[in-house]
């Protein structure tokens, strides 16, 4: 059964929304969705929240205190926990709920709040009977950047190029977080170097901020007034954080989700048939990284598409044309902002950051120790077959 | 006979606020007047606590109206042995209350004094802390309404946005068998690993082979030197950070291991390479324990560094 994405939603992303509770941002996002999607409350047949560790908010189970906010009252609510990688994995359990037959209109929303407490603390915590050698999710993903540039002998600058890309483009997205439109390579360059080889203004900020989306099946697509996006196919994947021979730099899980998606989509070359993707880079080097996991770029190539400008806007493969994770990240919602950033481009509602002629889009996202994938490819026509 | 599983008590705890936004702030802006808001939703009901959204029509709340610091007990359960953090510290009811003029119940303490003087129809009233703040526990608990009302000081402020709510978690962590005796081997100052019997891999620590889903099994000695597959310099400072910025965390493959262990490179971090040698330097050993900080770091030993094909696949 086909479903497309009717409506997309998101908040103002900051440091600190302090202006709203948990429930105030998640329906910031929601209300939003559902008018983009002219879609009201009786419509909607169920909701799946997605958020990051509970430990971030201090909050065990957040879905029980919101389900009033979120619209769950008299309808099903799933929670879907994934790490990082959960905004994406919530809007893939909203889809496989409409392609299931199950719900003909979905609401999926995810968020975080990191200015209730400290991210970098919660994801350092030392356990009994180990090292003090927790650094929060820089230091746990510099070391193998550091392999990716040995490995793929990449010049140094790539990642700060990523960056200077990523900071003008969200100058471009009223939503994003970080705008920054006069960015230089120099001045990313000259940025304090936080977990060597990552500077600060390779890194992502921490945010408050929600994301939404409204999945519908065929008949609810087509009875739409307005242009919406065929999810042309969904895959996520898995993998344990630690295994003898784990290729932290060119993860199994995420090559085998990619394989998966695109073979599903009927693409063969995504390179060529893709015409935007928005991948979860938190930081910057993860660009020419997740380049080569999903098949856009040849293993130790990635690189050379960054270098190029070739992920620029108006560029072979806009990469992250919305500013991406690095001008944005409420974690739990970051995955989810990619799949709906992806199906904005494909609607022709991403605004300044529009990217001409986008009929294809990747949304993709990661988590944990990079061991959680998820992605979609959605298109402005439906699929032949699904 | 086997050794039990060793344990020891993980201790966290964060000061997480929480953004009121609209509705919740008045109503923590009322608790520290002394005056408890309830919301009332187009059914007519008065909610108490408020609901921000309303759960039938899903439109924001928006009408805030004042109901009684006095109600009714609606149910109810006893508690002879509070807990650290309840609102008393002597036996006390848990009840829902219904404030008079709200149609829902707040479940709060109840400071009845004794079992048998709390029932389902009690009138009780707010008492309030003694230093409101604009908090939920402004309000420290209920009680019987046939004593002596507190006097109420009036105060106009700020209005209330944020709520601090400081939470602890304890917890008794326990490590595997096969990490227990890992562990007891570092206090002996030995590093222990173990053969998966279906890849081969050695594993350190040992554990459930993550990728066959089996026991490790053959005992393997590693030696405590090694080489650096990757590392990262940390310069950021941060909450609950054990060493002053900056330092070396370095990826170590041990020798005879398949799969690097995390741990400090002390030197010039500028010197630290990928394949670098490295060997562990132990602490005194009087201070052993079952820890990996026996090792207090590791050092380079000035041997030429390996070749990158030599660790090329434990990146």
């Amino acid at each position: 059964m086909r479903a497309a994405v009717l409506g997309t939603g998101q908040t103002h992303h900051r440091t600190r929304r302090t202006d709203v509770s948990m429930a105030g941002l998640c329906r910031e996002a929601i209300d939003r969705a559902l008018a983009d999607a002219g879609v009201d409350w009786p419509e909607i047949d169920a909701v799946v929240l997605g958020k990051a560790p509970d430990l971030f908010e201090g909050v065990m189970m957040p879905e029980l205190f919101l389900a009033d906010a979120i619209g769950a009252a008299g309808r099903p609510l799933l929670r879907v926990h994934t790490a990082g990688s959960v905004g994406g994995a919530t809007a893939n359990v909203a889809t496989s709920l409409v392609r299931a037959g199950v719900h003909r209109r979905v609401l999926a929303v995810a968020f975080e709040k990191q200015s209730e407490s400290n991210a970098m603390w919660a994801l350092s915590i030392q356990p009994p009977f180990t090292a003090p050698i927790g650094a929060g999710a820089g230091g746990y993903f510099a070391p193998h950047i550091r392999a990716y540039i040995r490995r793929s002998h990449a010049p140094g600058h790539i990642g700060a190029l990523v960056a200077v890309k990523d900071r003008q483009n969200g100058a471009l997205n009223p939503y994003a977080h970080l705008r920054q439109p006069d960015i230089t390579l120099e001045s990313v360059q000259a940025s304090k170097m936080l977990w060597d080889p990552v500077r600060y203004d390779e890194t992502c900020p921490s945010s408050d901020g929600a994301c939404a989306v409204v999945i519908g099946d065929q008949a609810a697509a087509e009875a739409s007034s307005r242009k919406v996006a065929w999810i042309r196919a969904t895959a996520m994947r898995t993998e344990p954080t630690f295994f003898a021979g784990k290729d932290h730099v060119n993860p199994r899980a995420g090559v085998e989700a990619a394989q998966a998606l695109w073979h599903a989509a009927g693409i063969t070359d995504p390179l060529d048939e893709v015409d935007t993707a928005e991948i979860y880079v938190p930081f910057s080097w993860f660009e020419p990284m997740w380049l080569e996991n999903l098949g856009f770029a040849e293993a130790g190539h990635g690189w050379k598409l960054v270098e190029s400008g070739e992920t620029r806007i108006g560029g072979r493969l806009p990469v992250n044309p919305s500013g991406g994770v690095l001008c944005s990240n409420p974690i739990g919602a970051s995955g989810m902002l990619r799949f709906a950033e992806a199906a904005m481009q494909v609607m022709g509602r991403a605004g300044e950051h529009q990217v001409a002629g986008a009929r294809t889009a990747l949304g993709h996202a990661y988590g944990g120790g990079s061991q959680f994938f998820s992605m979609w490819v959605v298109s402005d026509i439906a699929p032949a077959s699904v | 006979m086997v050794a039990p599983p060793l344990s020891a008590p993980l201790d966290i705890a964060f000061d997480y606020t929480r953004s009121l936004g609209p509705v919740l702030g008045r109503f923590m802006t009322g608790l520290r007047a002394g005056r408890v808001l309830g919301s009332r939703t187009a059914d007519g009901r008065v909610h108490v606590p408020p609901l921000e959204y309303d759960p039938v029509t899903h439109a924001p709340v928006t009408e805030l109206v004042e109901v009684q610091s006095t109600g009714t007990v609606t149910s109810w359960t006893w508690t002879d042995r509070p807990l650290a953090g309840q609102p008393l510290d002597r036996p006390f009811g848990f009840a829902l209350i219904r404030l008079d003029g709200a149609d829902t119940a707040l479940l709060h303490a109840v400071d009845a004094g004794a079992r048998d003087r709390l029932y389902t129809g009690l009138r009780v009233r707010i008492r309030w802390a003694a230093e409101r703040v604009g908090h939920i526990r402004d309000i420290a608990c209920f009680e019987p309404i046939d004593g002596p009302a507190g006097a109420l000081d009036f105060q106009k402020d700020e209005p209330v946005t944020i709520m601090t709510t400081p939470i602890r978690l304890s917890y008794t962590h326990t490590a595997s068998a096969d990490e227990s005796r890992y562990l007891r081997a570092l206090a002996e100052g030995r590093l222990l690993g173990q053969r998966c019997p279906v890849c081969r891999k050695v594993y350190v620590p040992p554990r459930v082979c993550p990728a066959d889903g089996v026991p490790t099994e053959d005992e393997v000695p590693i030696r405590d030197h090694g080489t650096v597959t990757t590392f990262c310099v940390v310069n950021v400072p941060f909450a609950g950070q054990r060493l002053d910025p900056p330092y070396v965390v370095a990826q170590i493959l041990l020798d005879g291991a398949d799969i690097p262990i995390p741990h400090f490179v002390i030197g010039n971090a500028d010197d630290v390479r990928m394949g670098m040698r490295v060997a562990a330097v132990w602490r005194e050993p009087s201070s052993w324990t079952t820890t990996p900080e026996n090792i207090a770091h590791f050092r380079p030993t000035g041997e030429p560094d390996a070749p990158y094909e030599s660790f090329e696949e434990h990146l």
